[in-house]
């Protein structure tokens, strides 16, 4: 895991004191609430609708238990015993107090935490692959590029008052698990035939209200450039994105407005001229931060046995452990997701005992995933019973990893201003319609979404089946969507029709489930055999 | 308007600033004033006879001027470089790496703040205008 070193530390530090003068200065009245908010929502202060709302950043979702701890202990002492984890592998606390904020953040520095950039419209915390080093498929591990970035990225002089927010995503490997070609800039990590790395550059992807799917815009940007053409593509971006309609400011517009062919050119224009200026990092600092990311000490002749007697056990082990590059190990997956829970919440105690868990487990390592969920990378399968056990005890031993209980949703109108609809409550009476049915099991995989506006934080839109919750003249109202993918297979998914009140929703869920049960072929998954058949089968079963 | 705070050692420009397109026709003007909208690099070819360039910040969340700034040093401009309009104490550090020398907010600025806002970072992590060594150059040197 990287480290800070004396220079991160400053920075840090230096940031907790910039804002604490800040807050100081609105207190006084020398800073306007329009000046203030930007300020604040650079270090991850939203107002919501009851409270202050803190966006922590874990940088490409990777923590230790010091750092878990350290979030359990805020939640105990600044907020309500409890925290959420987000679709940009982060935490938000839901009920902090302005006084408070410098001095949480002081408490982040302690263990090399911050929440810089995790709101505003500035380069956000750079997300990745959550199976990144424990993943067989990767070339690479993708963090210590995302580290890079992380580093380029914060407190950048140029580019923090940009359009609008601005996310980056970095993978290396084929299979998505980052929702990369979602995202303001997508980086995939890729070897070319000569057996060099290089990274391809996909820009202008994202979700919102108006989706769209990033096209690469170069496929091999050597290492040793990467720095120099993100800042290329921020320039572009920074001068040239549309400031006159915050809904029609984020970089995926630009793209489209200029078509993808004349944003690229005029990057690699900017690019060309940048190579000029000295931008790019010293390639030291990349074997630097490489060095953080190497392997821990896998056993070499690690037992590859599981005892599956029990069936319980059993089943979880099928549906929440990952294969992982070294013998006798499993990436294991902890659902936040609960049967009638809080998608992505967990309690100060359930954080403690996660953090103890991979201490004791996973070589003291988390991940946060888009997903929602707590990953223990590295695991011995003669682990994993004992492992299971504790989490079992506390509520964390849900199998239901890529089911259809593992649905994504944002805070909703419980929380947010923005929202149109509640989220957590529709999430609650899905995963519990489906777990009383038990039709769970047979549905396979089959990712459900859902936002409670058209801002489409609970990424809607890549469901497989995606719900979006609008204001029907005062009364909340759901609209359906089927067909959408954030993975390799990447889709947008399209609308069934009229929508849905809270309880409607719930019957139309399991109305199209009960069409993929009868239309499947062997080894289809639900979007397979949307893909295959159309929207019209499960249209009429809806609306007949 | 507020005083003026200016980190350079030679003379005031005192000639008002004309818009970019005024400079492009005008061969005798040398002070100009970019808009968010203005191309900055229309002004390259002929840098030998500026001494004053202005850029608005007609809002502070326009971040177009911070661009212009880095492409005018980039390419060499070694004259004044003024922020003016809505320039605020917290973002002066992050103007002046980009290149601003000077500044002319609308609002009167706090002097001690504005001292604390040239202190506050005791490194930087990306090279810019300025010349500042960043992080990672002093990790291996």
């Amino acid at each position: 895991m990287y480290k800070y070193d004396q220079y991160d530390q400053a920075m840090v530090d230096a940031r907790v004191e910039e804002f604490r003068d800040q807050a100081r200065r609105r207190l006084e009245g020398k800073l306007t609430e329009a000046q203030f908010t930007p300020l604040r929502l650079k270090n991850g202060l939203y107002l919501q609708l009851h409270a202050y709302m803190l966006r922590v950043a874990i940088p490409y979702g990777t923590l230790d238990s010091r750092q878990m701890h350290a979030l359990a202990d805020i939640a105990d002492r600044y907020d309500r015993g409890y925290g959420h984890f987000t679709t940009r592998q982060n935490i938000q606390y839901n009920w902090i107090k302005l006084e408070d904020a410098a001095d949480i953040l002081a408490d982040l520095s302690k263990v090399e935490m911050h929440a810089i950039q995790t709101s505003g419209n500035c380069i956000r915390n750079i997300s990745s692959d959550h199976f990144a080093g424990a993943a067989a498929d990767e070339v690479v591990d993708p963090r210590p590029y995302a580290e890079l970035l992380r580093q380029w990225s914060s407190f950048h002089p140029e580019f923090n008052y940009l359009p609008r927010k601005f996310k980056i995503a970095v993978i290396a490997s084929d299979t998505d698990r980052a929702a990369m070609r979602l995202h303001d800039i997508g980086i995939q990590i890729v070897q070319n035939d000569a057996g060099e790395l290089g990274a391809a550059f996909y820009v202008g992807g994202g979700m919102g209200r108006t989706p769209m799917i990033a096209p690469c815009i170069n496929d091999f940007v050597p290492l040793d450039r990467l720095v120099t053409y993100a800042e290329a593509c921020l320039r572009v971006y920074n001068r040239y994105g549309r400031r006159d309609n915050k809904y029609k400011a984020r970089i995926k517009i630009l793209v489209h407005e200029l078509g993808a062919e004349e944003y690229t050119r005029q990057v690699e224009e900017e690019f060309a001229h940048l190579l000029e200026q000295g931008v790019e990092p010293p390639f030291a600092e990349l074997e630097r931060i490489r060095t953080f990311f190497e392997d821990p000490l896998f056993e070499a002749d690690a037992s590859s046995d599981i005892d599956r007697s029990d069936p319980d056990f059993a089943l979880w082990v099928d549906r929440n452990t990952v294969a992982h590059k070294a013998d006798g190990y499993v990436s294991a997956v902890i659902s936040l997701k609960p049967v009638g829970g809080i998608p992505g919440d967990a309690t100060a105690e359930q954080m403690r005992l996660m953090a103890d868990l991979a201490k004791d487990y996973s070589f003291d390592e988390l991940r946060v995933m888009h997903t929602q969920n707590i990953v223990l990378p590295h695991v011995r399968k003669a682990d994993l019973h004992a492992l299971w056990t504790a989490l079992d005890e506390a509520g964390l031993g849900a199998p239901n990893l890529d089911t259809v209980e593992d649905i994504i949703a944002c805070p909703g109108l419980d929380y947010c201003s923005l929202a149109n609809a509640r989220s957590i409550p529709v999430a609650q009476r899905i995963s519990e319609r489906f777990a009383k049915t038990g039709k769970t099991e047979t549905l396979g995989q089959l990712k459900l979404k859902i936002s409670g506006c058209i801002n489409a934080c609970g990424h809607h839109h890549a469901g497989h089946i995606g719900i979006l919750g609008v204001d029907r003249k005062g009364v909340e109202n759901y609209q359906l969507l089927l067909g959408g993918s954030e993975a390799e297979d990447v889709s947008l998914a399209k609308i069934t029709g009229p929508g849905f009140d809270e309880h409607g929703i719930v019957d139309a869920v399991e109305t199209v489930t009960t069409v993929y049960e009868r239309e499947r072929e062997d080894g289809e998954r639900f979007l397979d055999t949307y893909r295959r058949i159309g929207m019209n089968p499960f249209k009429e079963a809806l609306y007949g | 308007m507020a005083e003026l705070l200016r980190y350079r050692d030679d003379e005031t420009v005192d000639h008002p600033a004309v818009t970019v397109d005024a400079f492009l026709d005008q061969s005798n003007a040398s002070a100009v004033r970019i808009e968010p909208g203005d191309d900055a690099r229309d002004l390259l070819p002929h840098l030998e006879r500026v001494a004053l360039v202005e850029v608005n910040f007609p809002a502070f969340g326009d971040g177009r001027g911070y661009s212009s700034a880095r492409i005018l040093r980039e390419a060499g401009y070694d004259g004044e470089l003024r922020a003016v309009g809505d320039v605020l104490v917290d973002q002066l550090a992050y103007m002046r790496r980009c290149g601003f020398d000077a500044f002319e907010p609308d609002q009167q600025l706090d002097k001690g703040d504005v001292q604390a806002a040239f202190d506050r970072w005791p490194e930087v992590y990306q090279p810019a205008a300025d010349d500042r060594t960043p992080i990672w150059t002093k990790r291996h040197s």
